[in-house]
């Protein structure tokens, strides 16, 4: 039996992208249809039953998101997609908005209906400008074809989408920088509670959630929540896009059912086929640099959000990073570092100078002149940025190093004696002293 | 009604640190916390501007919840178990300081902050002995901005707390300053990093009033008061704001609230100045020329409404970016250089000394008057009018360096003649108090009648923007009055568009007025201010004459020298004329 599910991703490289008739087709609008005869207390029913969890990398219950802004009384509320698909190591938003960007839509225009909302923004990075372009195309076609825009399919219902970009800083995927930035305003996060379902966008009420699950609302609402939730575990419903890349053989986007094990992801010959060039794993990197080093030891963990929360794991964006021996645990941990003080919005004092000193330490580790003493302000600067940051940049930057500070201590000791075991670090020295 | 907009009159009980305390909904754990004796330490955040909870220093637990929360952008929720202090909560805060120290120059002995330091006050209360981070190699480095008549900025103190923007941008909505860039090039800058001189900057100096540390300061004048002190050649005289003598005993150590008129007179005789003059005097001029000056406007329509020009913060705002309204500024300079152009004219011919020898100096709770004594147009009397202008913070330093013990200083008088003036002019130093001033002068000048009740109430208090309506014997007046460009921009608003019609409106760019002036003492705050004003207030209660046109030494100044308001040698004296800056 097929260890890979197409639920979301069946239209992906199948399909012209924008050409409504290559949607409709393969059944777009279906549930978009279904959707328009339903009630929004009804349709949130179904997300509800169907355990979705937010794609983007947070994991909140999206049907407990729109049970609570469906609450607010103020109007109007606004749909806004994050498509600052920002992690390293993820990719699946953009094979999703340049293969299927009807889908999104689609999903987009039911959250629409069900929060009588008017106008959507989707945030897409400026990296991904040629899937602007798809994009626009795809929302004219739909307009074009009565799916979008004035009285769509006839009804009294009026929805629009509007595309925005940022300048490439990752802290905008960050909803409520996100937000600031679709304003106008500089990316930096704001001071939550008001939570963004009561001031979001505008002021107003607003509903953010990531690509992929707007992609699945589709499905959710033809299928069932039931139906969808069936194909995942018992905390997860439903499928997840996963992105391989690193040292394994076949690197790119995966749509597997929650549940089956890390060891089938990666070795599995339907999915990753095992590590590149005949070596041995060392370590992967779940959910982007913001997220945990598992170890070959934790191979057999369901890949599902309870399963891998209790193994110290998590599913965050999607992203699995594949390492092999040949990497060193300290070498790699600088350039995640680096990509943290590259990305600190610099508003608060432990992003922004935490990461700062996190790199410095990690220098000190593979030049040979750290100390003990600098272990242990490792450790304090791990709790001070986890539990004192502003937002979750700063508050996850050192998930990554306390994982391998974990698994992989002995390496990082032996450091302080000048000692690589990958052989990565000191090489200049060595030479040197030859 | 969504739990984001909280409502005042409902009450929630909670506890912090296990003691029970029940406060108004809305309430930070912070300000919760102080109420029962606890002060949580904080860096960025200010009682008077909105909560950024950039500097993390101020983090408590709560009961049940993993993350630290910060107790200034934190409202307080019905039974919450609030916590303080534990080990976990002092070595994050620990770590946060030293993070801060680590690029924070260590040079408290040669700053202009030591002592008044919130950084270095955090230090001492946490024990900071080492810093075990290493420094980047930044710290120091970074070009000082001192192109600025009245602020220099120093990018090396700067511990990005962002207050200043806080006040520029929102309270002030100037706009000179922003943050730029991020992670560790995140910096607090001008537009294209000009300097500060070439922004739309109005020298206000709130950045300066309410940064934490050594990072915004004004230029430091006192050498050119000490040099001009030591010259024998040459006669210092000096004048003092109203807002000065209610706010300098606070640098000693005293509470606002006080009045400190005689100890700072006796001070600054002890300094070895010849004559200490006050400008509450070149107030009571400024009313008498800018009262005739409302009372010919409305005679020959207009330009209405006038606006008062004695706060140079306020004029330069408007040179800058109201220019299409600089025909409703009052042509009257402010009373700073009323007075040093009538000491060099008047004081110089009764006292029979050359002006040429004259050195005025002026003792103000402002930074932008150290721009306006500057202006190459202030020299009407044939000298630059002002030579140096001082703060109240400069003045402070100067006794200190005496070794003049402030708090045990006689109580002394002004010298005369320029140093008599009425309640009136006391009131200049808060918002409301030129208006009030004029009001009281204005309506016996039309009427012909005595004025019963001398206080208007309905133009006091700290409020943004107050309206009043007062009665001349059968002719309304419509005043305003605002305080705070971002208050003034409102009503500025509302009059180019034709929304309003005052006819006489009072402009002060510090919120509160020169209470809350850029040069007055650190630490200011709302509470602060409003010791202050009610000091000043009864300081006009306690004055024998409150009204500027009875003060017998004006009366003498116009019989012997001005001959009448808006002569010709008051237009050439007194009065000025603005241009467009761009």
């Amino acid at each position: 039996m097929a260890l890979t599910k197409q639920l979301i991703s069946k239209n992906c490289g199948k399909i012209k992208p924008e050409s409504i008739d290559g949607y409709i087709q393969s059944g777009g609008y279906e549930g978009l249809k279904k959707a328009l005869t339903m009630q929004p207390k009804e349709i949130i029913a179904e997300v509800k039953a169907a355990k979705l969890l937010g794609r983007g990398g947070a994991a909140y219950p999206v049907g407990a998101k729109w049970e609570h802004l469906l609450e607010i009384p103020h109007s109007p509320k606004f749909i806004v997609c994050n498509a600052d698909e920002g992690e390293p190591g993820t990719f699946k938003d953009k094979i999703l908005l340049s293969q299927d960007p009807l889908r999104v839509i689609e999903g987009m225009t039911i959250a629409a209906h069900v929060f009588g909302s008017h106008d959507a923004y989707i945030y897409i990075r400026g990296e991904y400008l040629a899937i602007q372009k798809v994009f626009q195309q795809a929302i004219d076609n739909a307009i074009a074809e009565g799916y979008l825009g004035n009285r769509i399919l006839g009804t009294d219902f009026t929805f629009n989408i509007h595309i925005t970009s940022g300048a490439g800083a990752y802290v905008c995927g960050e909803n409520s920088a996100l937000l600031n930035s679709i304003e106008g305003k500089p990316g930096y996060p704001r001071i939550k509670p008001p939570h963004l379902a009561e001031v979001g966008l505008f002021s107003m009420p607003t509903l953010v959630n990531n690509v992929e699950s707007f992609a699945t609302i589709p499905t959710i609402v033809l299928d069932g929540g039931n139906q969808y939730a069936n194909y995942g575990t018992a905390d997860s419903g439903g499928t997840k896009l996963i992105c391989l890349s690193g040292l394994v053989v076949n690197q790119g986007v995966y749509e597997i059912p929650f549940g089956i094990t890390l060891r089938d992801i990666i070795y599995n010959p339907e999915i990753g086929g095992g590590i590149a060039n005949g070596k041995k794993l060392k370590f992967f990197h779940l959910g982007g640099q913001s997220g945990p080093c598992g170890i070959p030891e934790q191979l057999d963990t369901p890949y599902c959000y309870a399963a891998l929360r209790s193994a110290g794991l998590s599913v965050g964006s999607g992203a699995v990073v594949i390492l092999d021996e040949s990497v060193c645990v300290v070498d790699y941990l600088k350039g995640v570092t680096e990509f943290f003080i590259h990305e600190s919005c610099g508003k608060c004092t432990p992003c922004r100078e935490g990461n700062q000193k996190v790199y410095a330490i990690l220098c000190k580790l593979s030049d040979g002149t750290a100390t003990t003493q600098d272990f242990k302000l490792l450790k304090r600067l791990i709790t001070t940025m986890t539990a004192a940051s502003f937002c979750g940049l700063g508050q996850s930057a050192t998930i990554a190093l306390a994982t391998c500070l974990k698994h992989f201590s002995a390496e990082i000791e032996d450091h302080l004696h000048k000692k690589c075991p990958a052989g990565v670090c000191f090489q200049e020295q060595e030479r040197a002293a030859i | 009604m969504s739990h984001y907009q909280p409502d005042p009159t409902k009450s929630v009980t909670l506890t912090i640190d296990g003691i029970s305390v029940t406060v108004p909904e809305g309430t930070s754990i912070l300000e919760a916390a102080k109420q029962i004796g606890i002060n949580i330490p904080i860096l960025c955040h200010h009682p008077d501007l909105r909560v950024r909870a950039n500097c993390r220093i101020c983090i408590v637990t709560a009961k049940g919840q993993r993350k630290f929360k910060t107790a200034c952008s934190t409202e307080v929720w019905s039974g919450a178990e609030i916590l303080t202090n534990s080990t976990a909560i002092r070595d994050a805060r620990k770590t946060v300081l030293e993070l801060i120290l680590a690029e924070h120059p260590q040079e408290c002995l040669q700053c202009i902050r030591n002592g008044s330091c919130e950084l270095q006050k955090l230090a001492k209360d946490f024990g900071i002995q080492e810093i075990p981070f290493t420094p980047s190699p930044l710290v120091g480095e970074l070009p000082i901005d001192d192109a600025h008549p009245a602020i220099v900025r120093n990018p090396n103190k700067c511990v990005k707390c962002g207050r200043c923007v806080e006040v520029c941008q929102e309270i002030q909505t100037v706009r000179a300053i922003n943050t730029a860039h991020r992670s560790q090039h995140y910096e607090i800058s001008t537009a294209f990093e000009k300097n500060l001189a070439e922004t739309p900057c109005v020298s206000c100096g709130q950045c300066v009033a309410v940064c934490p540390v050594g990072a915004l300061y004004e230029h430091d004048d006192t050498a050119k008061v000490w040099a001009a002190l030591d010259n024998h050649d040459l006669h210092v005289v000096v004048q003092t704001a109203p807002a000065v003598r209610v706010a300098l005993g606070e640098e000693f150590g005293m509470d606002s609230g006080n009045i400190f008129t005689g100890k700072m007179v006796a001070g600054l005789r002890r300094l070895g100045f010849a004559k200490v003059f006050d400008t509450d005097f070149s107030a009571d001029v400024t009313i008498m020329e800018e009262g005739h000056e409302l009372l010919e406007r409305i005679n020959n329509n207009g330009p209405l409404p006038l606006i008062t020009s004695c706060c140079p913060g306020w004029v330069n705002f408007a040179e800058k970016l109201y220019p299409e309204l600089l025909p409703h500024v009052s042509s009257c300079k402010s009373p700073q250089q009323m007075f040093g152009a009538l000491a060099k004219t008047y004081y110089a011919q009764t006292s029979g000394i050359s002006p040429e020898k004259i050195f005025v100096v002026s003792i103000m709770p402002c930074t932008a008057k150290k721009y306006e004594c500057a202006r190459p147009e202030m020299n009407d009397s044939g000298y630059q009018d002002v030579d140096v202008v001082l703060t109240t913070r400069e003045l402070a330093k100067m006794l200190k360096q005496a070794n003049i013990n402030f708090n045990s200083l006689p109580e002394e008088s002004f010298d005369e003649p320029l140093g008599i003036s009425t309640g009136a002019a006391v009131i200049f130093g808060t918002s409301g108090g030129v208006m009030e001033a004029a009001l009281r002068t204005v309506y016996e000048v039309v009427t012909e009648k005595p004025l019963g009740k001398l206080d208007f109430d309905n133009v006091r208090g700290l409020t943004g923007i107050k309206e009043a309506t007062v009665d001349l014997d059968g002719t309304t007046v419509k005043v305003a009055i605002a305080n705070g460009l971002g208050n003034a921009r409102i009503l500025l608003e509302k009059i180019k568009s034709g929304q309003a019609d005052y006819q006489f409106v009072e402009i002060m760019a510090c919120p509160g007025g020169c209470i809350g002036g850029g040069g007055q003492p650190h630490g200011t705050t709302t509470v602060t201010k409003q010791g202050r004003m009610s000091a000043m207030y009864q300081a006009d209660k306690n004055s024998a004459l409150r009204q500027s046109h009875k003060n017998p030494a004006i009366i003498s100044l116009y019989k012997d020298f001005l001959a009448q308001p808006l002569g010709h040698k008051s237009h050439k004296l007194l009065h000025t004329q603005y241009k467009t800056i761009k």
